[in-house]
């Protein structure tokens, strides 16, 4: 049997959560600079062209990209056959203390609203996989997004359009609030907490083994959101979203819940493997 | 192609305090440019503007002719005026914003739409809403030429600075008409 020290993870994590709140994910700048080269809205151009400029500064500079640092979600997935000596949980949460320590703390209390003061604790989703990898994939969560997602618990005759209509009404309706143009998670199936799960997950995990017509269904949801006009920041323009992620499990036969989490342009973000 | 897509031809250039002209001037739509004092102010400063307003206080900043600017930055890092400073959404700031409106507030700057009752305030008392661009905190931390700490230390990143920025480059949204341009 493998066996890793949980104290060996903190500093490669917390550097790995420093460089991401500086340096926003290369994909997703790519596909920044792909909507400014075809975007038809004069002031959306300009938009982009800001966020833009905004990232090669924070990546320069190691500025963090926006001020929110966000929250930090983690998914952890645990391979049956590593044995872990020390405390996982408490590894991970002093990896997010280190690696916020000079960015901006946004944890606070629910009821009395006291901040933390370090950012944590982090949200950690635990899986145990086969093999002997300990794998953690980090997403920095600002509260403009994610206050913007929803849950939708359809009845199966709603079908695919239900699903489609359910991230429309979403994305109208979070409007120019999550900063434009997005990237939507959405979890499809399951239950209530397990929808909403994957539609975090598809954000933060790449998806190896994608199914042909979930690929197809992020498609067409993909040109619907594109079709709303809303466009960057808000502005009016042809790209609103720069990618669609679906993830789905098997549900109930009395059930299709949907559940839609927005992620800003500001998508700060790493997988590790240990 | 940088150069091409970043800039906008013939932006206009204007100096904080806003004229009342200059403010007539601005038109829906229109992208601007922008240097001179504002201050910055979120949800919780703007509860105890209008708490102390209520109580017949004196506020920590003359809101005449003021221009705020709705930012909690990152802390700045040693030696450094400011961290990363972009805009957070406005709309939070709609049940407070009619009333230091009709106290002199002139420039209100944020990201996202306002609400009716907001629009309805810039119209009748001539101020004007400008967009920054949301999650864009790296380039405006590069515009704060000072930084100096006014009111409610307390209160960490939501407390009340006075920064001097230079040629920010904001989307005029709510004009002086009332006129608004965002989805």
């Amino acid at each position: 049997m493998r066996t890793i020290n949980a104290d060996d993870i903190i500093l490669p994590i917390a550097d790995k959560i420093k460089h991401s709140l500086t340096n926003v994910d290369g994909p997703t700048l790519e596909a920044l600079k792909k909507a400014r080269d075809t975007e038809s809205s004069r002031l959306c151009r300009w938009a982009l062209g800001q966020i833009i400029e905004n990232d090669e500064i924070a990546a320069r500079d190691c500025a963090y990209a926006c001020q929110d640092c966000g929250q930090a979600v983690m998914f952890v997935s645990v391979g049956q056959d590593l044995h872990i000596n020390g405390n996982l949980t408490d590894a991970i949460n002093k990896a997010v203390e280190k690696g916020y320590a000079t960015a901006r703390k946004s944890v606070a209390d629910p009821l009395t609203r006291i901040n933390t003061g370090t950012n944590t604790p982090a949200i950690i989703h635990y899986d145990v996989t086969v093999g002997d990898k300990l794998t953690v994939s980090y997403l920095a969560k600002g509260a403009g997004s994610e206050n913007m997602s929803k849950v939708y618990m359809l009845t199966p005759s709603k079908g695919e359009d239900g699903i489609i209509n359910s991230v429309l009404d979403c994305v109208k309706s979070a409007g120019s609030s999550p900063c434009p143009p997005i990237i939507v998670g959405v979890g499809v199936g399951g239950t209530m907490e397990v929808c909403a799960t994957l539609s975090k997950k598809a954000l933060a995990v790449e998806q190896n083994d994608k199914r042909d017509d979930v690929a197809r269904l992020e498609k067409r949801i993909l040109d619907e959101i594109n079709s709303t006009g809303i466009g960057a920041q808000g502005f009016g323009g042809d790209v609103t979203a720069l990618s669609v992620h679906v993830a789905v499990a098997p549900t109930h036969i009395g059930m299709l819940p949907v559940a839609v989490t927005i992620q800003c342009h500001s998508d700060r973000k790493f997988t590790a493997e240990f | 192609m940088n150069e091409k897509h970043n800039s906008v031809d013939n932006i206009k250039s204007y100096v904080l305090p806003l004229s009342d002209s200059d403010i007539s001037e601005m038109q829906c739509g229109e992208i601007i440019r922008l240097s001179g004092t504002v201050y910055t102010a979120r949800d919780a400063a703007h509860k105890r503007f209008v708490e102390a307003m209520a109580d017949g206080k004196t506020l920590p900043l003359d809101l005449a002719d003021a221009a705020i600017y709705y930012c909690g930055p990152t802390p700045a890092a040693d030696g450094e005026l400011i961290g990363s400073c972009g805009p957070t959404t406005s709309s939070r700031m709609d049940d407070y914003a009619p009333t230091l409106i009709k106290a002199g507030l002139k420039v209100m700057i944020g990201k996202g739409k306002r609400g009716s009752a907001v629009n309805e305030a810039i119209k009748k008392h001539r101020a004007v809403y400008l967009a920054a661009i949301g999650g864009a905190g790296a380039l405006y931390k590069n515009k704060v030429k000072s930084c100096e700490p006014v009111a409610y230390p307390d209160l960490g990143c939501e407390a009340v600075y006075k920064l001097q920025m230079e040629d920010v480059e904001l989307l005029v949204a709510t004009d002086c008409r009332g006129k608004s341009c965002l989805k």
